[in-house]
């Protein structure tokens, strides 16, 4: 066979060396997308196009699997074929541990769109004997890339070569020529990396040549529940997201969450759905919820949680709707069986494919494996509802903190699809119900409270509206009933002691009657009561103002008497004064100037 | 798929040392390993070992089959154990040592 000539990579690496390729420009820097669920929202974009990305982690970490998956999707989904040099594993075994990603390597090397080397060296049989190159490396892998025209290419694990070639000063050298090789041959590269020590990034500082994007990986232990995470440590020229990302490795490959942007961009519908309750739909402004609404349903145990999500459920496929159940307490068969004893048949809208059951117990799989699985159903399945029942066996294998910010993804993801989802949240007690839930709730539109209220020696039931965003809605308590016919909400009873229910409720109604007539008997009384006061007071008013009138008139004469005998008075005297004129004002005259001279 | 090295020396058909020097292209190094190698054989094995120097530049395939990374590696295929040389066979002293010409890897004459 004709061996394909091919450029020598040394040499274009020295002149590349010389030159020192101008790193692109941030503006310009282009970005290939991994195809590895979730990372490209985090990297807006992809890894940088045409460069090397170092991803470094410990042994298990998921590396080569990295690898793996970003040759895989950039062959499959973009048209980049892809080279992977492994350095560690032999080639039967990563064609099987792709196969557990679902990964048909043989057949993408068969169809000359993936090709891999696997670079093997003993140090037990090395000698060296002087100066060396690594010539033979670089032969192999320009060769495999122009066999397969390779856009992208793996190395796993470079660093291999400094346990088993002496001369790490060679060896540094050598591996900076490649990667200046790779990049004037515009490769998307990644180099994985084993990092032993956490304060360090690989074992032999191979990052100090890859200085574009580094992107570490990370499993560990905690609570017994195994988690992976994965961090950009760096992204020259980009934005990045900078937090830990928890990432799952199954037989779909890497998916790192978020799986979705988050944003709270989604469009608000104003469409609204029945609940399938129809004095529930009254009581949310008589239309029933928000579609794309998220509905939390909180309520302790036997509350009635699952039965007013099949009432929503049942009323979503009557309109040839698809619903979602997440049933991660009870067996799909237990729900359906259940609900038909409240006459909610669901089995019909199994088999009409309208509805479809995930069930598992959250224990199975840590909380990132149940968003992921909730992402992967909700993208196969395309439905209109979701049903999760309860979020609260989530905080079994995980924290609070977790749960929220996975529900809050969950949220998100579902409202940009415009998924209206019922999260069912179990209670413990009846005291704490609305702190314990106050962190999720925040998330919800709209909020119903189901309750078990003990009077008299019954349970019964009530629901009330905690909140509904965006609609007008009945604030008062509703006892429900859950009849063989479903649920029926009952009228509201408010009394001197509040909401009563059941058999209460019905002997509460027998004593307000009872009461009532006797307090319409005694308010009669009262009031004839009344009647008599007032004809008394009136009576003695009347009397008083007869005795005030008497003496009024007695006073006023006696005034009259007075003026008159006063005026009278006065006649007399000036007649007096008349009558003893003349010597009155000589007397006057006289009176008035010896006073005078006296002064 | 012939790929048959083409062979620089060969001094017996039934040769005790069977030995393959892989270079890469004409360069120096290559040279100097050429030279080295063949002045220790001369010397230590005349008559009784095969030598070939293959040139894998254009040779990948045989490049991967043989696993060479550094260059010039020098394969030793008989007498087991296998053993690789690597460099350009200027240290005399390990180049016998990896021949089994010598016990001690850094013993001096």
């Amino acid at each position: 066979m004709k061996e394909p000539a091919l450029d020598r990579p040394g040499q274009d690496a020295r002149m590349t060396q010389k030159k020192k390729a101008s790193p692109p420009s941030s503006k310009t820097l282009r970005k290939a997308l991994t195809g590895i669920q979730g990372l490209d929202e985090i990297t807006g974009g992809g890894l940088p196009s045409g460069r090397p990305t170092l991803v470094s982690g410990g042994a298990g970490s998921g590396k080569t699997l990295f690898g793996l998956e970003f040759l895989v999707r950039g062959t499959t989904q973009y048209d980049e074929p892809g080279v992977f040099m492994s350095f560690e594993e032999t080639i039967p075994d990563l064609t099987k541990n792709a196969e557990s990603l679902g990964f048909d390597l043989g057949r993408l090397v068969a169809d000359k769109k993936l090709f891999l080397d696997h670079v093997y060296i003993s140090r037990s049989e090395i000698e060296e004997t002087g100066e060396y190159d690594l010539d033979g490396l670089f032969i192999r892998i320009a060769d495999a890339v122009q066999r397969v025209g390779a856009r992208r290419i793996v190395l796993d694990t470079i660093e291999a070569l400094f346990g088993e070639l002496p001369n790490p000063s060679i060896l540094r050298a050598e591996i900076r020529r490649l990667f200046g090789w790779l990049k004037e041959k515009g490769l998307t590269t990644v180099i994985t990396a084993e990092r032993d020590r956490p304060d360090r990034l690989t074992r032999h500082g191979i990052e100090e040549f890859v200085s574009d994007c580094v992107i570490l990986l990370d499993h560990r232990i905690h609570d017994e529940i195994s988690t992976r995470r994965l961090r950009i440590v760096k992204y020259r020229g980009s934005t990045h997201g900078t937090n830990e990302y928890p990432f799952l490795i199954d037989e779909h490959g890497i998916s790192v969450l978020p799986l979705s942007s988050l944003g709270l961009d989604h469009s608000a519908p104003t469409v609204r759905i029945s609940t399938g309750i129809t004095r529930l739909d009254g009581m949310l402004g008589g239309k029933g919820f928000y579609r794309g609404s998220s509905i939390l349903l909180s309520g302790t145990s036997g509350a009635g949680k699952t039965s007013v999500a099949a009432h929503f459920v049942d009323a979503a496929c009557r309109r040839g709707e698809r619903c979602l159940y997440f049933a991660f307490e009870e067996s799909p068969r237990q729900i359906v069986r259940n609900m038909r004893s409240i006459g909610i048949d669901l089995e019909p809208w199994i088999h009409k494919g309208l509805l479809q059951f995930q069930a598992a117990r959250p224990a199975h799989g840590g909380i990132e494996q149940h968003l992921l699985v909730t992402h992967r159903c909700v993208s196969s399945f395309q439905p209109n509802v979701v049903v999760v029942d309860p979020i609260t066996n989530l905080l079994t294998v995980s924290t609070l903190g977790e749960v929220r910010s996975m529900l809050t993804r969950m949220v998100d993801f579902l409202k940009t699809q415009q998924i209206t989802a019922i999260f069912a949240s179990l209670t413990a007690g009846s005291g704490t119900l609305e702190a314990s839930e106050a962190d999720v709730s925040s998330l919800m539109d709209s909020w119903l409270l189901l309750k078990t209220i003990e009077i008299g020696g019954e349970l019964n039931r009530a629901l009330y509206v905690l909140k509904s965003r965006g609609m007008a809605h009945s604030n008062q308590i509703r006892e429900f009933l859950i009849t063989d016919d479903g649920l029926r909400l009952l009228d509201v009873y408010l009394g001197s002691e509040g909401v009563l229910t059941g058999a209460a409720r019905v002997s509460q109604e027998g004593r307000e009657l009872a009461a009532g007539t006797s307090r319409r008997q005694h308010m009669e009384a009262r009031g004839r009561e009344l009647d008599r006061k007032r004809r008394i007071f009136e009576a003695r008013m009347s009397m008083l103002r007869a005795e005030f009138e008497v003496e009024e008139e007695v006073l006023q004469q006696s005034i009259v008497e007075s003026k008159t005998l006063d005026e009278a008075l006065l006649t007399d005297r000036r007649q007096m004064e008349r009558s003893r004129e003349a010597d009155t004002a000589a007397y006057k005259k006289r009176a008035s100037a010896p006073a005078a001279v006296k002064r | 798929m012939k790929k048959r090295p083409q062979k620089a020396r060969s001094h017996s058909r039934r040769a005790e040392y069977v030995l393959r020097l892989y270079v890469s292209r004409s360069t120096l190094r290559s040279k100097l390993a050429v030279e080295n190698i063949k002045r220790v054989c001369e010397e230590h094995l005349k008559g009784r070992y095969d030598l070939e120097v293959i040139d894998i530049y254009r040779r990948a395939n045989l490049a991967r089959d043989e696993q060479i990374v550094a260059v010039p590696t020098l394969i030793k295929r008989l007498p087991i154990p296998l053993q690789r040389l690597v460099g350009d066979m200027s240290d005399l002293n390990k180049v016998l040592f990896g021949l089994d010409l010598r016990t001690k890897r850094d013993a001096h004459h």
